[in-house]
């Protein structure tokens, strides 16, 4: 068997990591503390939202550190979901535009 | 092997590519793609994996949901507002929630570090710190739930505030993910027990596995319980936040 290695880094580094994700918790709650609406809005969710998952993968869960044949193992297949969120919101559409129609014949 | 060993490569190359040839000589290996890590954290990994499917399933679907309800869907950032001290808050408590769970991220990090070091104490009660911490989470969740049921009418069939896929939506959703958050902490309490007894340091074997105690399996536990974590980010944006 070969060689693994015990993913040993300086508590600095945690500490950092863990002062960052409290602001960017902050940042998040303020979006709808100051009650920010529209494309602005869910444009600063997506950010913030990306920023924490990519700091807790990377760091907390040290997949920086690891080679790149378990990276790819891991992360590729999640990008399949891009495909199925859009099938989805295709779906979701349609489905909102036939109750739609059903809705208004039924008031005429 | 001293005969044969002139003509033949050795099966392990002593030393591993870096980047994207390390990347195609791991994967084309004959014997083991993932070189650095043990299986037992590479098949914890797997399972995040496939629980990533689960927890994005349930919220593709409320995705499709939201989009296609005709009714005015609630609004969550007042359905969960608290009134604390006159003044009423919006969202405050699942706030509060997030900044727990961060935090329980912190410090279980950290158990993975002191863990390392052989640190018997440090780790103990850092892992102590964060069962606390999810439990605390677990409680809150509770409030949260007892709130929307009792006092707003909240029910998975429906509910007095717009949209009534809102409730199963909600129910589904944070009751799958607080089930995680409950299972980690038991989790946690048994490898906090098994540090504290020395079981890492011995390599006692395991009650259940029969395998060696190693400090590795804090670093496994570390992984689960990020995962957790990291799920809770994708709720709130979407599920709260949206």
């Amino acid at each position: 068997m070969s060689k693994t290695d015990n993913q040993q880094h300086p508590i600095s580094t945690y500490l950092k990591i863990w002062a960052l994700l409290f602001v960017l918790s902050t940042a998040s709650y303020m979006v709808d503390y100051l009650d920010v609406h529209g494309y602005l809005r869910w444009s600063l969710i997506i950010i913030f939202m990306l920023l924490k998952a990519g700091l807790i993968v990377a760091v907390f869960m040290h997949m920086m550190w690891e080679r790149l044949a378990l990276m790819y193992a891991i992360m590729i297949p999640p990008i399949l979901l891009l495909t199925f969120i859009g099938i989805a919101a295709l779906e979701a559409d349609n489905t909102f535009f036939t109750r739609s129609v059903y809705f208004l014949k039924n008031l005429m | 092997m001293l005969t044969t060993a002139a003509s033949t490569p050795p099966l392990h190359s002593p030393v591993l590519e870096e980047g994207v040839k390390g990347f195609i000589s791991d994967w084309s290996a004959d014997q083991q793609s993932f070189k650095k890590v043990t299986w037992g954290k590479a098949m914890m990994w797997i399972f995040l994996v496939s629980d990533t499917f689960i927890f994005s399933i349930f919220l593709i679907s409320y995705m499709t949901v939201r989009m296609s309800a005709t009714d005015p869907w609630p609004h969550p950032s007042e359905v969960f507002a608290l009134t604390i001290a006159g003044k009423n808050i919006p969202l405050v408590l699942i706030a509060l929630m997030t900044f727990i769970l961060i935090s329980s991220s912190g410090t279980m990090a950290m158990a993975v570090n002191f863990g390392y070091q052989k640190n018997r104490k440090v780790t103990f009660i850092l892992l102590i710190i964060t069962a606390f911490l999810g439990a605390s989470f677990v409680g809150m969740q509770a409030f949260e739930w007892t709130k929307l049921i009792m006092e707003e009418g909240v029910r998975p069939w429906g509910n007095p505030l717009g949209a009534a896929q809102f409730g199963s939506v909600f129910f589904m959703i944070t009751g799958f993910h607080g089930t995680h958050v409950s299972i980690g902490v038991i989790f946690l309490i048994i490898v906090a027990i098994k540090v504290y007894r020395g079981d890492l340091d011995n390599e006692r074997p395991g009650f259940f596995t029969g395998r060696k105690g190693k400090y590795e399996i804090v670093e496994i536990l570390g992984l689960y319980w990020h995962f957790v974590d990291l799920v809770w980010v994708f709720i709130f944006a979407f599920f709260y936040l949206w």
